[in-house]
């Protein structure tokens, strides 16, 4: 009976071929350091899941954020639980998706055909730094604050369009309650959504040349 | 595993991923779900007893008003209401008076004491209340509330026993 309705699923949507592509396809002899790309999909996904579940509480406005994130702390049920999956989350996210590029790098696995494999992976390491950036500036407390100053400033000394890149960044001359809307709309919708575009071309490329293999004396 | 009662390495690869994934998405998926309705699970309902006048000042057969407002703190932000309503004295005994909220029990407005109608008028949709507060014309579906724990401190004020929502 199961196996009738799944026979038939299976002709429509091929889930066995899914299923043989995405977890089951034949790799080359590999190592643990071949999971740290599916480890940082992993967090990112954990990154997704608990950041929606803060913004039930967050709220993005000078007056508010502090005590907002102060609410999730203290006042919520498993506030503390979620809030620091996500704030430690982010960190090894960071560290992660570095060492997978540090791996990639080493094993030379960035060579044809796999040149934009490795271009569309410096994208995903930008913005995740850029989410990491932008994170960290939500919670509107000291650290947050002059952090952002400090990190928009430096932004601001390119030549030429550093003016305007400090600007578009503040969204005006100053840090404000614009700068907070701004980073924290380019948080969880902008910098994610290229983010997942980005993924799913990285995913589609690692599936279609399959997993290199490691370089030997003789390459 | 065809035919042996052997785990194959496979098979016990799958069922450990099973296994663990099935521990982690439980150890934080309930902890999340808990957070998404703990607001839902919370007691309301602060009591306090609350000063509304002295006795003195209230004339037998007169609503006497008064009104007060009380902080309500939802998560990070504080709301102050108001309330209001009239206390009327049927005779010299604390004991009877009638303490009538002054909320329209048709859509929440506040009523007004009209002397000269002689009854509490509803600026929304023309409601009228009798003195004691029950409807006598318009839209509302039953009296008006009452609060119905009152009593007299010893410095002569009456409070009424007000439990939030
Ligand atoms: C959000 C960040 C990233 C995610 C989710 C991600 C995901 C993945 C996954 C699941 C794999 C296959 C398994 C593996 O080899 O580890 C992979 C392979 C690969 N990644 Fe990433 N990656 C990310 C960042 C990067 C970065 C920053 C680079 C380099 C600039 C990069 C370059 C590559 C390359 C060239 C491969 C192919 C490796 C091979 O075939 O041996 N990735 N990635
Ligand atoms: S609210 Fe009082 S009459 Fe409608």
């Amino acid at each position: 009976m199961f196996k009738n309705i799944y026979d038939w699923l299976d002709e429509r949507l091929g889930l066995n071929d899914l299923y043989t592509n995405l977890l089951d396809r034949p790799e080359p002899k590999t190592t643990w350091w071949n999971t740290l790309g599916s480890a940082s999909m992993f967090l990112f996904i954990m990154q997704g899941l608990t950041g929606i579940f803060l913004t039930v509480y967050y709220t993005p406005s000078p007056d508010h954020a502090y005590d907002s994130v102060q609410y999730i702390m203290e006042g919520v049920a498993f506030g503390w639980l979620i809030r620091g999956i996500h704030h430690w989350g982010a960190t090894l996210m960071v560290v992660l998706v570095f060492v997978h590029m540090l791996r990639v790098f080493y094993t030379a696995s960035f060579k044809f055909p796999r040149e934009l494999t490795w271009l569309i992976g410096i994208g995903l390491f930008l913005t995740t730094l850029g989410m990491g950036f932008t994170g960290y500036l939500l919670p509107w407390n000291q650290k947050a604050y002059w952090a952002t100053t400090v990190g928009t400033q430096i932004a601001g000394t390119a030549p030429f369009l550093g003016e305007f890149i400090l600007k578009a960044l503040r969204g005006g001359p100053d840090l404000s309650a614009l700068t907070l809307q701004r980073f924290f709309s380019a948080h969880i919708w902008i910098i994610p959504a290229v983010l997942v575009g980005l993924m799913g071309i990285h995913l589609y490329l690692i599936i279609k040349h399959g997993e290199s293999h490691f370089p030997t004396k003789e390459d | 595993m065809s035919g042996s009662h052997e785990l194959s390495r496979r098979d016990f690869i799958k069922v450990t991923t099973g296994i663990v994934g099935g521990l982690i998405g439980a150890v934080i998926g309930l902890p999340s779900i808990y957070y998404l309705i703990d607001p839902a699970l919370r007691e309301g309902g602060k009591e306090a007893w609350i000063p509304i006048g002295k006795f003195e000042d209230m004339q037998v057969g007169v609503p006497y008003p008064f009104s007060f407002t009380r902080v309500q703190v939802n998560g990070w932000e504080r709301t102050a209401s108001s309330f209001g309503g009239y206390a009327i004295r049927k005779s010299d005994s604390p004991e009877d008076l009638l303490v009538l909220n002054s909320r329209c029990t048709h859509l929440a407005c506040t009523v007004n004491w009209h002397e000269e109608s002689d009854a509490y008028i509803c600026p929304c949709h023309d409601a009228k209340f009798s003195m004691a507060g029950e409807v006598l014309d318009g839209p509302p579906p039953r009296a008006l509330d009452v609060y119905d724990e009152h009593r007299l401190t010893a410095d002569g004020l009456i409070e009424i026993f007000f439990k939030e929502a």
